[in-house]
């Protein structure tokens, strides 16, 4: 359940940036989550309801925005879209896929009052 | 508290330390909750010229405050010509009896210390400190990993000589602490064949964060159906190229080269830091030499 230390993690940029910048209140949360990391999207948003509780993002809504993974394969070099770490190339089915996006885990943005 | 970032810990206990009470950083806020809540609704019903929602651009990792740490636990160890590994596997993969065998292998040839990861008990850390070696263990509590913090904490309770080996134990677990950078040189996965061969397909995010795959417990392959080939291949499906050596950590195979593999990173550490060394040496000489005409 490490999506409860990611959660903690949010909190502490929401509140530092409220701190930072005088906000009250943060209405939304908008979250970058790609698409091959470590993370069960569902899994954070429960833990995100948890710890926002009793904060001032208690009422905020959460979206999660997820970013494509991304690889090159190394046999026949193209640059390929991969839905999981053990994708095969969709162009040689070569295995050799390394990973070189979507493992993105970003707060974006905020609304705020 | 900490005196050195303030922290309160929650339910992590690291030997030696008091356990603390969690306090509130994190929460120092206060609700200023005004009468106008305008825009609660999930359909963002935010009335204009009520309110004064704004746009805040963030744009941070999550994990941006563990990765801080782990940068200064990197440089810690850099300086210092330390080699820090970082050991995970699901529990009972047999990482403590290999650090115990590595231990006994390197005698005092090398100075070491040992920092265990675990939800509760003291265990490890005894049955390192048996061997002689020094260990500390870090309770996570409920927690499922270790993080740069809490390593970075251990590492002030620690006596570590220049040019040691460092070797953390993870909380065992194969899903968690693959997202958690420590500061480490490398993360060794340790997987044994008494688990499904599969495994690295099933748990990817591991063996993606690896450098090094060591497959245990091999002096038992005659009694098992365990595809060893096959296991390989999983692994680097999900890390192409992925170094692999074969060991028994209780028989001997297979640890010669897991030795070399040590000592190669050891002796990369220490000529890292002479070379660092030398270079600030060059700089302060410089620098004197231009003060000298003033």
């Amino acid at each position: 359940m490490h999506e409860m230390s990611l959660a903690e993690g949010v909190l502490k940029i929401v509140e530092d940036a409220a701190r930072a910048q005088g906000l009250a209140r943060v209405t939304e949360v908008r979250l970058e989550i790609g698409k091959l990391s470590a993370v069960e999207p569902e899994a954070l948003r429960f833990c995100l309801g948890l710890v926002f509780k009793d904060s001032l993002a208690a009422q905020a809504t959460i979206e999660l925005i997820e970013s494509p993974g991304r690889g090159v394969c190394l046999d026949c070099h193209a640059e390929v879209e991969v839905t999981a770490l053990f994708d095969p190339c969709p162009r040689c089915g070569s295995t050799a896929v390394q990973v070189t996006g979507g493992r993105e885990m970003r707060v974006k943005d905020l609304l705020a009052e | 508290m900490c005196t050195t970032c303030g922290c309160g810990q929650g339910e992590t206990r690291i030997e030696g330390e008091h356990p603390r009470h969690s306090h509130d950083h994190a929460h120092e806020h206060t609700h200023e909750h005004d009468h106008h809540h305008y825009g609660l609704g999930p359909a963002h019903a935010h009335a204009p010229g009520l309110t004064q929602a704004r746009m805040v651009k963030i744009e941070q990792d999550i994990l941006g405050a563990n990765d801080r740490y782990a940068a200064v636990n990197r440089q810690r160890f850099r300086e210092r010509g330390q080699f820090a590994i970082n050991l995970v596997s699901s529990p009972g993969s047999g990482k403590t009896s290999l650090l115990v065998e590595t231990i006994r292998r390197l005698g005092n040839t090398v100075p070491l210390a040992v920092i265990e990861g675990d939800q509760q008990t003291r265990f490890d850390a005894d049955r390192i400190r048996a061997t002689g070696a020094q260990a500390l263990q870090i309770n996570t509590g409920k927690g499922c990993h270790l993080d740069a913090h809490m390593v970075g904490h251990a590492l002030e309770h620690l006596k570590l000589a220049d040019d040691s080996l460092v070797l953390i134990e993870n909380v065992g677990n194969l899903v968690c602490p693959a997202a958690f950078d420590l500061g480490e040189a490398h993360k060794v996965v340790i997987l044994s064949v008494t688990e499904g061969e599969d495994k690295p397909l099933k748990y990817p995010d591991m063996f993606l964060a690896a450098d090094l795959m060591l497959l245990n417990k091999v002096d038992l392959l005659p009694h098992l159906d365990f595809d060893v080939d096959r296991c390989i291949g999983y692994a680097r499906r999900i890390k192409p190229g992925l170094k692999v050596i074969q060991i028994s950590a209780t028989k001997g195979e297979g640890l010669d080269a897991w030795m070399d593999w040590l000592q190669h990173g050891l002796q990369h550490a220490k000529t890292a830091r002479q070379e660092t060394v030398i270079g600030l040496k060059q700089r302060i000489a410089e620098l004197e030499a231009q003060l000298k005409p003033v």
